[in-house]
């Protein structure tokens, strides 16, 4: 059976007034949260559990879990910290979301702090989103005027207050630890771990840090039970999750589908590739995580097919590139990315994105070396699994996978540049003559 | 339109903040404090505020927000230093960004900057001399389905081309009034943007469209054709994929795939944090 979509979160986007509360009321919004509070708390840490949920925010840990690792109440304060902060190339997904429809998070995030026992949560949105932070603030005071936050939420006794934080333009700060040093007012740099954010995370007090959609699916799963979410998706990548697809695709946009779905049943639904061309390379879950091929097309795309075939499901956005395109240029740009977002903490990260960064623009430029290639990956070698966070590991993704796919194009690279091989006015939208050498670009 | 000078030889930044300023500041500093359990969150939104009150983070503005939070002034700069919203110079009145990473550039963000940037004669980070526009090259900003993309003070301008982008730095130096595709109504300026970043609501968050074109094409594509979620009440005949409705079994355990343990351990610190995780699944299991 070809699958099809599942909007839940995405199901009245297209609204009049999406983000308001009474549109999200409307369509059987808050039904969960009065649900959830004639529960007992572990009560729906456990439907979480059962329901499978997994972090959409790129790893993909158990949800459920993640909240019973929580040590048992001390009586001090215990913090959730919603991610907002997207950041990681090709997803886009949680800040339309944001915009459209703020209430399925703010409903998430009140019944999820009534799940662990928290009376302050946090959303830490990053700054580079203005009407998206506007959104959330008027979020707030909607649920706040409607009794959902606040002191004795629904007569239930329950107190909770709910801060939207602005981020001020870090990508590393969409990696928890450094994100929770960020809220603390201090550079975003990433914490040795353990202790785990569950042990010592916000002011060092017992936390859970989730990404928007993970929070965003919860009041789904209360009110329609773990069962009911499990019959999305497959037997260990449950429900459903929005796929982001872009680039040289003729629809792009938001896709909300159970997760095993395929790109080849994406792209039917999304007219095809731009003008009927050929499928040259794309990610699977952001810049992140390895490039998958034309030969990926059937993988589906669950936690487990898309690890097992050599990438990461990560955040599910679909960046698509055709036949027109270097791969050699988009892997150089994303590693110029990850060295302007090395957080600096870590040296084979901070030093060896800089020197990733070199050899590639000159491998753009026609320049290369026939060494260059090894020293890529050396390099890479150098850098994976050797700093504190993952952005190290992710600049080395695209690299390595590229190299594996399309080897002769990096050796094409020792003698003719990238745009000669690819001009680049072939993979726009719109025509134009390029008017600057490659290298003016990353001056 | 002055602009403050930065570090131009000759002139000075401004040191302190005249009585009725630095109140005002102060009371929207303990409004922002009044957030956050411990003040030192404050820090952030303050720095934004001081944005919004000198256009860039000055030196006073560090001053400010030290001696309000108790911190060296170097304190504040180091975080100030690490993020790129904190300007380190005065900031034109609207911050232009064209995304020139990989999805952008390649649909045509790089031709987008070479145009913007030969139209203000001016390159990244720098601003026009009228005071009007700081340009940059930005990264990617959550919103590839509307690549390629330009900001305008941190408001979307979807689907943008060389000719659209330099007509909307005009109507900007010209003073026209410039909509976001996705935003307010119109774009506010570096200053009132910084203010409402600092967390102090404008009360326009009604203003615009709830979702652009490919926000929803997903949303509408699954109306027309019937294709639903299953029905909270049991019904569970659609949209179920080949492998689907097996019950879940199986519990994933930490440190399997997509995991960051997921690789080998190769350290001390990965074998404690492997142990750690062990630990806490273990008192998972009890608790459950």
């Amino acid at each position: 059976m070809a699958t099809t979509l599942a909007p839940v979160l995405s199901a009245f986007w297209d609204a009049d007034r999406s983000w308001a509360l009474e549109t999200y009321e409307a369509n059987g919004g808050y039904r969960g949260l009065r649900r959830a509070l004639e529960m007992q708390a572990p009560d729906v840490v456990t439907m979480v559990k059962e329901s499978g949920l997994r972090g959409r925010g790129g790893a993909g840990f158990p949800t459920g879990m993640k909240w019973g690792f929580l040590p048992a109440p001390d009586g001090g304060p215990r913090y959730l910290v919603v991610n907002a902060d997207e950041s990681e190339p090709g997803t886009c997904k949680d800040i339309p979301l944001m915009m459209a429809s703020p209430q399925h998070l703010i409903e998430g995030v009140i019944i999820t702090s009534y799940a662990i026992g928290c009376h302050h949560a946090f959303i830490y949105v990053r700054g580079e989103v203005l009407h998206v932070y506007r959104r959330l603030l008027k979020a707030v005071e909607e649920a706040r005027a409607a009794g959902y936050v606040g002191t004795d939420i629904l007569g239930s006794g329950y107190d909770l207050e709910i801060t939207v934080h602005a981020g001020a333009g870090a990508y590393i700060c969409g990696e928890e630890t450094a994100l929770l040093d960020s809220l603390e007012g201090l550079r975003g740099q990433p914490r040795l771990k353990p202790p785990f954010p569950a042990v010592a995370g916000l002011y060092a007090r017992p936390t859970v840090v989730n990404n928007v959609e993970s929070i965003a699916s919860v009041p789904g799963i209360v009110v329609g039970g773990a069962d009911w979410f499990k019959s999305m998706g497959t037997e260990r990548s449950t429900g459903h999750g929005l796929f982001s697809l872009s680039g040289h695709v003729t629809n792009p946009g938001q896709y909300e589908a159970p997760l095993g779905i395929t790109l080849r049943e994406l792209l039917d639904m999304a007219g095809g590739m731009r003008g009927g061309r050929a499928l040259k390379f794309w990610t699977p879950g952001g810049s992140s995580t390895p490039i998958f091929t034309a030969e990926h097309l059937d993988v589906p795309l669950d936690y487990e097919s898309v690890g097992a075939a050599g990438s990461m499901l990560g955040t599910r956005a679909l960046q698509i590139f055709d036949e027109t395109t270097s791969v050699v240029r988009a892997v150089t740009r994303w590693t110029e990315f990850y060295k302007h977002e090395s957080c600096g903490k870590c040296t084979p990260c901070r030093e060896g994105t800089f020197w990733l960064a070199q050899v590639l623009q000159r491998i753009e430029r026609g320049q290369g070396t026939p060494a260059d290639i090894d020293l890529l990956l050396d390099l890479c070698d150098n850098i994976l699994g050797r700093a504190f966070c993952a952005l190290g590991d992710g600049a080395t993704s695209p690299i390595t996978s590229a190299v594996q796919y399309f080897r002769e194009e990096f050796e094409a690279g020792c003698h003719t540049p990238a745009d000669v091989l690819f001009p680049p006015e072939r993979s726009a939208l719109f025509d134009y003559k390029p008017r600057k050498a490659l290298a003016g670009v990353h001056a | 339109m002055s602009v403050e000078a930065g570090r131009t030889p000759g002139q000075t930044h401004r040191t302190a903040y005249d009585d009725e300023t630095r109140a005002r500041l102060a009371a929207d500093s303990a409004a922002i404090i009044a957030r956050y359990p411990q003040e030192r969150s404050a820090l952030l939104p303050m720095l934004h505020l001081v944005q919004s009150e000198d256009g860039y983070v000055s030196p006073r503005g560090i001053a400010f927000c030290a001696s309000t939070l108790g911190l060296s002034t170097a304190e504040v700069s180091a975080v100030a230093t690490f993020y790129t919203q904190y300007k380190r110079h005065p900031n034109g009145e609207y911050t232009v960004g064209v995304c020139t990473n990989t999805l952008c550039a390649v649909m045509g963000g790089d031709a987008i900057w070479e145009h913007l940037s030969d139209h203000l004669g001016v390159g990244h980070d720098e601003t026009t001399d009228d005071g009007a526009i700081t340009l940059e090259r930005i990264e990617c900003n959550a919103a590839c389905d509307y690549a390629p993309v330009v900001m305008v003070n941190w408001e979307f301008f979807d689907n943008q081309t060389p000719d659209s982008a330099a007509g909307l730095t005009d109507a900007l130096r010209a003073g026209r009034p410039v909509a976001p595709t996705r935003g307010a109504d119109s774009v506010t300026s570096f200053k009132a943007m910084s203010r409402v970043l600092a967390g102090f609501d404008d009360g326009r968050a009604d203003e615009g469209v709830g979702a652009g074109g490919p926000t929803v094409i997903g949303t509408k594509l699954a109306r027309e054709k019937g294709w639903e979620a299953p029905s909270f009440d049991g019904d569970r005949s659609s949209a179920t994929s080949e492998a689907g409705t097996g019950g879940a079994t199986h519990q994933p355990q930490p440190g399997e795939e997509q995991s960051s343990a997921d690789r080998p351990a190769t350290t001390g610190g990965d074998v404690s944090a492997e142990a750690e995780q062990k630990k806490q699944a273990s008192t998972d299991a009890k608790e459950s």
